[in-house]
């Protein structure tokens, strides 16, 4: 072991990097893609638990007709704030989490290409995340629907503060969002082990690729959008104000130019991991493994010509609708050959049903349904009874959380065992798939019937003659098992973390990189970096009698050459701050600082406008120090 | 083992048809107010044909898809730790031929879509009632241009007549909505959106709004009366009448006490000095059948609560609690309820 010898050079910068191995301190400064995806995921769990809270309020409020539990102004902002934070802080920073974690293990990388501003992501997530919630505590929660259709959002019909809280908190997740996808784009491009062609990287390293491009195509549409509504409400702007000449329609637009290729940055991720689980579970390889990357590279692709399908009740005219009708049944295609390739996966293999397994094929059986409802109002005709009604709400359940949760939670099974080092109880893990399986059924499944039977979405009440009740009732029972199931994961993650068996390296037989490491790997994940001549490299390399797509059965020595598998050998003490002879950088404060001065400039926004210089200059002269800093302390 | 993966197979899918096919039988319940699949006009039913079509469609690749995926769960179970199965690739020409499939369902379902949303948007020349609809935070206001009336919250339409309706908003983002006789249409400030349908049953149909709308949305609550042409022309001859001014006991003083408050600075009487078009025309109010949108029925003691105080009713209502003594409210009602 190499021991800690003082810096050769002397320290230049600001700041002397940290150097606290452990701790609070080492946290708030770590740059390893590991720490910071474990940052990312628990964040995301918590307020998990804060949207689902919000969803049984709702869903209690809804049990019977003519309830008063919940006023109207308090449910319009649980449903409000229950889809914002599923999608921006619960989805999406599950999905941040696996790739800072698995990605570079994945490419056979150290770590992102830019570790800092990795870090600096999950800062601004954090500070936009609290900018939302902060309306809780001041009683002017957003309360206008995640989509925030203009000129409701207009001073004149939107008061309250509620808006502008919701307003600068997702410009300034827009900001984390950015950082972390060109980090991402960067890193797969440029950090590929070598011999890692783009056809032999593992599929859920392929969605990384393809969620990044579309975040950094998308989000920039919802920026300008909320530039100019946060003009309209604080300068007096008129772009969305209907009375002065503004259009309300153009926010639509913008809004789901941007939330409909955000659709598949919440969905995309899933179906990697469900693309890493199957074969895993199967003993077999991904089932037509250039169909799986075509379709996910068709399907961002078809993404950004859908949004209008959001608006087809708007008065469009015939000739647009048209088109997108058919640019959104195209986008069906590429996704049907990803399910039938998944089954085709199973067909022929050796299944375990293990609960990481369990969510796969739970992703696959629902996502199937969402489709399907989904194609039901591609049909415009079709969709204008549909609409904004609770088939809508089923729909996108099906997809987001029997799609994307489902297969967050697999990969959540999955990959934790690689993270802790300790496998989470099976029996437990099968008790909480079935519960939320059932859950899950139970309450998004009678939202179809009462879609059909004509429910609004976003009602806080419906009269007893309406007939609702009944399938009411039953969904808040759903809802009630799903609450259920999610303490049960809780009380399995506790006693997994305290006393859960040894993983081990590779307890699923993997078939990609990150089983080669130990559990957990090490800061800088792999002692030597490993040659790559095959897809499935670590499978193929351990079963070398079977040959893989490009390398004749019993070739399997050669597809992870022996002379680059990674050793375990240590050659720091492991530790963030001392990794030896190897190049990587050490824990920095410029991340956390830049963005404690986005969140000052934000609060400035909303509270005391003064405080917004003073947040910028915290933001330039962190950039300064970054930029300055020595790479190792 | 297989036949007994089989079995259970079979089962499996046998319970799922079963269910899928209670599940249709249990929704589909045409006395339901707002049901969207027993259409009773035409568009309702282009609309029905369609979705019908796509509704087997999708039952098909389901009960397809969904067995597919159980018989490879239970027929390649893990039988021994240490099996391996053969290890393959992919297979080009089954993969060609589910992409081609899709395409050619959803093919099948694009041809008569194209043609209904034409149908839909084309608004017939046979068009013979036009029917102006203004959505307000949180209810609706009818003009008649042609015939000249004007109500709210409820509107009337002659049976077998092509009705249109242009949709524009006072305020915020609205959707128009009453699905037995057809799809929405949004109602968006700056535009004038439109809808038209032939109704073709008699009866009184529920609708709401669908475009969230603000703190009552869910209140904003709409009802069509189709009736036949002499009871539909019977409305309009009443709705085209002055209010009655009456002359006698309450509701003569309860006209009077609404002169002098601040009633008239929102809503119309016609006939009389009210001539405000912030709220609802109230000249023939006592006529209607539901009070406030659509969520109290129109008795005397309703109307009384309601002027009382809209705020404990609905909450956020852009009627203001005037602070009106109990006799004071029952006079107004008794004066509202007059006018029929």
């Amino acid at each position: 072991m190499a021991t800690v010898t003082a810096p050769s050079v002397p320290r230049h910068g600001i700041l002397a990097r940290p150097v606290a191995p452990t701790g609070v301190w080492s946290w708030l400064t770590t740059v390893d893609a590991k720490r910071i995806g474990i940052l990312y995921g628990s964040t995301a769990f918590v307020f998990f638990l804060v949207g689902g809270i919000e969803a049984l309020l709702m869903r209690t409020q809804l049990i019977q007709p003519s309830s008063t539990l919940v006023g109207p102004g308090a449910f319009n902002a649980l449903f409000t704030m229950h889809g914002t934070t599923m999608i921006f802080l619960v989805v999406m920073p599950l999905s941040a989490a696996f790739f800072n974690y698995i990605v570079p293990l994945q490419i056979g990388a150290r770590d992102v290409a830019f570790p800092r501003l990795n870090a600096f992501s999950y800062w601004v997530f954090l500070a936009g995340a609290i900018l939302m919630h902060l309306g809780f505590f001041l009683g002017t929660v957003p309360d206008m629907g995640w989509f925030a259709y203009a000129n409701l959002t207009s001073p004149a019909f939107s008061p309250s503060r509620g808006v502008d809280f919701w307003v600068v908190g997702l410009q300034v997740l827009g900001v984390a969002s950015m950082a972390a996808g060109l980090n991402f784009l960067v890193t797969i491009i440029q950090l590929r082990a070598p011999g890692m062609s783009l056809m032999r990287m593992p599929l859920f390293t392929w969605v990384t690729l393809v969620t990044s491009i579309l975040i950094v195509l998308a989000f920039p549409v919802i920026t300008v959008a909320l530039i100019e509504l946060m003009f309209d409400r604080l300068f007096g702007t008129n772009f969305f104000n209907a009375p002065a000449s503004g259009n309300p329609i153009l926010w639509q637009h913008l809004f789901w130019v941007f939330a409909h290729p955000e659709v598949y940055i919440l969905i995309l991720p899933a179906m990697g991991i469900v693309s890493e689980i199957v074969p895993v579970f199967s003993r077999k390889p991904l089932f037509g493994y250039p169909f799986m990357v075509y379709a996910v590279v068709s399907i961002a692709f078809l993404s950004f010509t859908v949004w209008a399908h959001h608006m087809f009740t708007t008065g469009l005219g015939p000739i647009a609708t048209s088109f997108f009708t058919a640019s959104t049944m195209l986008i069906a295609v590429p996704t049907g050959v990803k399910i039938f390739n998944w089954i085709s996966t199973v067909h022929g293999g050796s299944l375990s049903l293990k609960p990481p397994a369990l969510f796969a094929l739970g992703f696959v059986a629902m996502f199937t349904i969402g489709g399907l409802s989904g194609v039901m109002h591609a049909a415009p005709p079709v969709d204008t009874q549909q609409q904004d009604t609770y088939f809508i709400v089923a729909h996108l359940h099906y997809v987001l959380f029997g799609g994307s949760i489902f297969g967050l939670f697999g990969g959540i099974y999955y990959w934790l065992p690689k993270v802790t080092g300790r496998l989470l109880h099976e029996g437990l893990g099968k008790l909480h798939f079935w519960l939320m399986f059932i859950g899950f059924n139970l309450t998004f499944g009678p939202q179809h019937f009462l879609g059909v039977d004509g429910m609004p979405r976003r009602v806080f009440t419906y009269s007893p003659e309406m007939g609702w009740g009944f399938w009411n009732l039953v969904s808040t029972i759903g809802a009630y098992v799903l609450g259920v199931a999610t303490l049960v994961f809780i009380i399995n993650a506790i006693k997994t973390l305290r006393s859960g068996d040894r993983a081990g390296d590779d307890p699923r037989d993997g078939r990609t990189l990150e089983w080669s490491t130990s559990s957990p790997p090490a800061h800088y994940n792999f002692a030597t970096i490993p040659t790559v001549h095959s897809r499935d490299a670590f499978w193929v390399q351990k079963h070398p009698d079977f040959g893989a797509h490009d390398l004749p059965a019993g070739a399997g020595a050669t597809a992870l050459s022996a002379a680059d598998i990674p050793t375990h050998g240590n050659p720091g003490d492991g530790h963030e701050h001392d990794h030896g002879a190897i190049h990587l950088p050490d824990p920095s404060y410029w991340p956390l600082a830049a963005g404690l001065g986005i969140f000052v400039a934000g609060s400035g926004i909303l509270f005391f406008l003064p405080l917004l210089p003073v947040g910028l200059f915290v933001l330039v002269v962190s950039v300064y120090g970054w930029s300055l800093e020595p790479v190792n302390g | 083992m297989i036949s007994n993966a089989r079995l259970s197979l079979r089962v499996a899918l046998l319970t799922l048809v079963v269910v899928l096919l209670t599940g249709c039988t249990q929704w589909a319940d045409s006395s339901l107010p707002q049901t969207t699949v027993f259409p009773l006009s035409d568009v309702a039913r282009y609309i029905q044909n369609l979705y019908e079509l796509i509704f087997w469609m999708a039952v098909v690749v389901f009960v397809g898809v969904e067995g597919f995926l159980l018989y490879a769960i239970i027929r390649f179970r893990r039988r021994r730790e240490d099996e391996m199965p053969a290890q393959t690739h992919g297979n080009t020409r089954l993969e060609i031929a589910w992409t081609v499939l899709p395409s050619i369902v959803l093919l099948v379902i694009a041809i008569p879509t194209i043609p209904t949303i034409f149908a839909q948007d084309a608004i017939p020349p046979t068009a013979s009632q036009r029917i102006k609809v203004i959505g307000h935070q949180w209810w609706w206001e009818f003009q008649y241009p042609d015939l000249g009336v004007v109500t709210a919250n409820e509107f009337h339409l002659p049976l077998g007549e092509t009705a249109r309706l242009d949709l524009e908003s006072a305020d915020v983002v609205h959707s128009f909505w009453v699905p037995r006789v057809g799809g929405k249409m949004d109602v968006v400030p700056t535009r004038t959106n439109h809808l038209w349908f032939t109704p073709e049953k008699e009866g009184e149909f529920y609708g709401q709004c669908v475009e969230f709308c603000g703190t009552q949305h869910a209140n904003m609550r709409v009802r069509l009366f189709v009736e036949s042409r002499e009871s539909f022309d019977k409305w309009v001859r009443l709705q085209r009448e002055n209010a009655a001014a009456p002359t006698a006991g309450p509701a003569q003083q309860g006209a009077e006490l609404f002169q002098r408050s601040a009633c008239i600075g929102c809503h119309t009487i016609r006939g009389t000095n009210a001539r405000a078009v912030a709220g609802p025309d109230l000249t023939h109010v006592g006529g209607r059948k539901t009070l406030a949108a659509g969520i109290l029925d129109n008795t005397p003691e309703n109307l009384k609560k309601w002027i009382r105080d809209p705020q404990e009713i609905k909450v956020g209502s852009k009627m203001p609690n005037l602070g009106l003594s109990d006799q004071d409210a029952g006079l107004l009602a008794a004066y509202l309820q007059s006018l029929r």
